[in-house]
């Protein structure tokens, strides 16, 4: 080979070109997700190879989507891909919910990203604070059985992998104050707005 | 270790894959031996243990399904069982599209003998270092650089 001299043969190789060529497809996905705009702003679904959705998070830009995508392929699955049509229901559930025009449960989850110490916390959620209602930390440190953990809860809330689907928005602090929210506290202010049927 | 999520992957490098496959095989079988290569890839990446070189390795898998489809296809073509005459005739390959080679170089790059073409394609449009092509290849560096060298000192001729 020549040396760094740019040398036309080389150049001619390097450039070769295909100009009809389509990204390859695939049969299947351990993980299949969609980037959906939300009037909360920009999400993250995911779902498993069933079909069941493993993650719904706020992505507002390309590097939380990407710290999302490297998060599912640690703890489900590296077979990642993009295929939003396997998350139609979830992302028609989620426009409905979020146009008030549905209070019905989300579709099929499962706490696949979920910490030991986030499950119980997650799945009492789920049991006791209905639409519209609140719920404080410490309400739910107590049914999760570690009633003085009220600030760890908050920490495993804030964590919550499946973010409006298992709706940590309905928890706040003792004073009624909004505390935080994964998605921010107007997010948040919206959520409950909505569900207490203030707002369209 | 963590394996990054495979549409990073795809994202990445589908079209440096899908120009290796052409350079490979032309432009009737390109696209089926990229699709095969991915579908290869797809089916072997949860087993990996290294993620040092990924791209590498997808040119890799690329390489082999290149080659396995060109082996069938001339054994289909030749009327022998003979494996290792099917393996050793000279594949076809048809140079890119009509048009888009005015130079004629992939004319003469079709022209080679079928590892200097195969690692000329590594070399220069998957932009392997010999060490890659030696991997990809199943040699050696030192014959990875000969038969690229090899190759250009034939195609420097043919152009001029």
């Amino acid at each position: 080979m020549t040396g760094p001299r740019p040398d036309r043969l080389e150049a001619l190789l390097a450039g070769f070109d295909v100009a009809a060529s389509r990204p390859p497809d695939f049969p299947n996905a351990d993980v299949s997700y969609a980037v959906h705009d939300t009037s909360v702003g920009r999400m993250l679904l995911a779902c498993n190879d069933s079909g069941v959705l493993v993650a719904s998070l706020f992505t507002p830009d390309a590097a939380a989507e990407d710290a999302a995508l490297v998060r599912l392929a640690a703890r489900v699955s590296p077979r990642v891909l993009r295929r939003p049509d396997s998350l139609d229901a979830a992302r028609r559930w989620l426009d409905d919910y979020l146009a008030g025009r549905t209070r019905s449960a989300a579709p099929p989850w499962e706490l696949a990203l979920a910490t030991p110490f986030q499950k119980p916390v997650l799945t009492a959620l789920v049991a006791r604070v209905g639409y519209g209602e609140r719920a404080t930390y410490g309400q739910l440190a107590h049914w999760s059985g570690r009633p003085a953990a009220a600030r760890a809860v908050g920490t495993a809330l804030g964590a919550n992998p499946l973010c409006i689907v298992l709706p940590c928005h309905r928890v706040v602090g003792a004073s009624g104050s909004l505390t935080g929210y994964a998605g921010g506290l107007a997010a948040k202010r919206h959520l409950l707005e909505l569900e207490a049927g203030s707002r369209a | 270790m963590s394996l990054p999520p495979f549409q990073r992957l795809v994202d990445a490098h589908w079209r440096d894959v899908a120009r290796l496959a052409h350079a490979l095989v032309g432009p009737d079988d390109g696209d089926d031996v990229a699709q095969q290569a991915w579908l290869q890839a797809w089916a072997a990446y949860p087993s990996l243990t290294s993620t040092s070189n990924l791209r590498g390795w997808l040119f890799t898998v690329t390489y082999r399904c290149a080659t396995d489809s060109h082996r069938g296809r001339a054994r289909r073509g030749v009327p022998t069982d003979d494996e290792t005459l099917a393996a050793a005739t000279p594949a076809r390959i048809d140079p890119p599209a009509a048009g888009s080679d005015e130079s004629g170089v992939w004319r003469a790059v079709a022209s080679l003998p079928p590892r200097q073409r195969e690692a000329v394609a590594l070399r220069y449009v998957a932009d392997l270092d010999h060490a890659g092509i030696a991997r990809a290849m199943d040699t050696s560096v030192t014959m990875s650089r000969r038969l690229v060298s090899d190759a250009l000192v034939t195609l420097r001729k043919a152009l001029t």
